[in-house]
């Protein structure tokens, strides 16, 4: 009996959570609708996302692109295929490395910070006297932050394929001796322009979700500094679970019938 | 005698606590009710239910004869331009200078052009003492200068009605005197209601009108200052004279 109420309440709590994450989403769309954005405040967080994260990025997906590249460079080319490296490397740093390693680390890193700037100014009544004074803290503060990472992610992610496509080139020619017009020919053969285009698809998605759960988290906080702690780590770890899920079933749909 | 606000009937819970029970008040217009009330009494969620910060879990909250309790977060936006509240601990925005602080209400409300908000900052700065503190950050003030900077926030617009959330709470005498001045003032200046939130006595004779003090989740006495001096209710007495002995559990 225990565990079915504690199963029904999981349930619960998840439609709510659900329900209020939705139901922010749809608060900022509906001022991104209408053009309420803050333009300075915007311009300053995609900044600010930016210097964060990219040294982050250059290095996860550089080192990445590396051992994805020296793992099947050798395999390739002990059965004679080492034209097909470059192809391998790019098609999955395209696909689903760049895309899920610069989200992870932006959700890490950016969505940390959203959650806790939100719930610190929670704690700290800023968000209530935003309220009090007749103005909405979705459209000050979410619409922001949310515009300034659905811009920002998909950059960082055209940056993470470049440079794990780059690190692997480098590592399948010293390591495998496989030239760079090889690797570069192969990589134009196997990888259309699509599918890139796809990959940015999915870090458009993902920039939502690292956005609208950091808000969330962060509106959500309560109980002092502690309860900061918790909607960050919060905000980490479900940001983190959906990007997985859905990746899973953003390649489905784009990907499934290729 | 006009009625600015009016809780029917109140009540509120968090979780499986009920701090308000059935509690029904009346705020006069052109007045200052003060609440007083042991720290955890509800004083403060009174205030929110006044603005839509706060629903409550039945009953309702009428506020210039509109009811409020129903009203969406979209609508209760023109309500709130119309009622400053100052927080507790002020709750300035700490990545604005105090001076984009007190402006950004004008920012965002009004039409009016950046010499004219400078202007006006300046000026509703210099009406609760302070000034030169525009280009200040909240983090290099005093706590009594924070608060004002709160005060200043909160009737840059011209409110009907002001909200004040411990205004001299832990700090000095000579502070406590020049904040209680400083609301009578602005009070007067708007021509409107206050209604503050205090456990000051001394400053509370100085400025009420009316007292409301909460206990138990309802109000159990209400009047002016002479009439709960002398109220004979022991809970009031208990709390005035701050005794340990009486009908308040400690
Ligand atoms: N967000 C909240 N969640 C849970 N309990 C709360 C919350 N806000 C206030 N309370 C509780 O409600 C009671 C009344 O709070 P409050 O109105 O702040 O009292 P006061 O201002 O008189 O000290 C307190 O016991 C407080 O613990
Ligand atoms: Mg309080």
């Amino acid at each position: 009996m225990k565990m079915l109420e504690d199963v029904g309440r999981g349930t619960i709590n998840v439609f709510s959570y659900a329900g209020g994450v939705a139901e922010l989403l749809a608060d900022a769309v509906r001022f991104i609708a209408q053009l309420r954005i803050r333009v300075r405040e915007t311009l300053d967080q995609a900044y600010l996302l930016g210097v964060q994260s990219w040294t982050i990025v250059l290095l996860t997906s550089l080192f990445t692109g590396m051992v994805f590249s020296l793992e099947s460079a050798v395999q390739a080319v002990q059965y004679g295929v080492g034209n097909l490296v470059g192809g391998a490397v790019s098609f999955s740093a395209a696909r689903e490395l760049g895309p899920m390693l610069s989200a992870v680390v932006v959700a890490g890193r950016t969505g940390a910070a959203i959650a806790a700037e939100l719930g610190s100014m929670v704690v700290t009544e800023q968000i209530e006297a935003l309220q009090s004074l007749g103005l909405s803290p979705t459209r000050m503060l979410v619409v922001p932050r949310l515009v300034a990472l659905v811009v920002m992610l998909p950059l960082l992610t055209i940056f993470a394929d470049i440079v794990s496509i780059v690190g692997g080139m480098w590592v399948a020619n010293i390591y495998a001796h496989i030239s760079t017009e090889s690797f570069i020919t192969s990589a134009r053969s196997v990888l259309p322009f699509g599918d890139v285009l796809k990959g940015l698809v999915k870090s458009l998605v993902f920039g939502v979700i690292i956005a609208i759960i950091g808000a969330y988290q962060g509106l959500q906080t309560r109980g002092g500094a502690a309860g900061v702690g918790k909607a960050t780590t919060g905000a980490v770890v479900t940001s983190i679970i959906l990007i997985f899920i859905f990746n899973f079933l953003l390649s489905y749909l784009l990907y499934g019938n290729s | 005698m006009d009625i600015y606000a009016h809780l029917d009937d109140v009540c509120v819970r968090y979780g499986e606590k009920i701090v308000m029970q059935n509690l029904t008040l009346d705020v006069v217009e052109g007045a200052i009710t003060c609440i007083i009330g042991l720290s955890g009494a509800g004083k403060s969620t009174i205030l929110r239910l006044l603005n839509g910060l706060k629903k409550p879990d039945s009953g309702r909250v009428i506020v210039k004869g509109q009811d409020i309790t129903e009203m969406r977060e979209r609508d209760l936006i023109e309500l709130r331009r119309s009622i400053g509240f100052a927080f507790q601990f002020s709750a300035l925005f700490d990545s604005l200078t105090i001076g984009e602080n007190v402006a950004l209400p004008l920012r965002e409300h009004t039409k009016m052009s950046d010499a004219e908000i400078r202007k006006l900052v300046s000026a509703t700065l210099d009406s609760v003492g302070l000034a030169h503190v525009e280009e200040r950050y909240p983090s290099e003030l005093s706590g009594g200068m924070v608060k004002r900077a709160g005060f200043a926030r909160a009737v840059v617009t011209g409110p009907q009605a002001v909200l004040y959330d411990e205004p001299t709470t832990g700090l000095d005498p000579i502070i406590t005197h020049v904040l209680t001045d400083t609301i009578v003032k602005l009070r007067r200046r708007l021509n409107g209601t206050a209604v503050v939130v205090s456990h000051d006595l001394e400053s509370i004779y100085m400025m009420a009108d009316y007292i409301a003090m909460l206990f138990e989740g309802a109000i159990v006495a209400y009047g002016t200052v002479e009439e709960i001096r002398r109220s004979p209710n022991p809970i009031v007495q208990q709390f005035l004279q701050g005794s340990e002995v009486g009908p308040i559990p400690i």
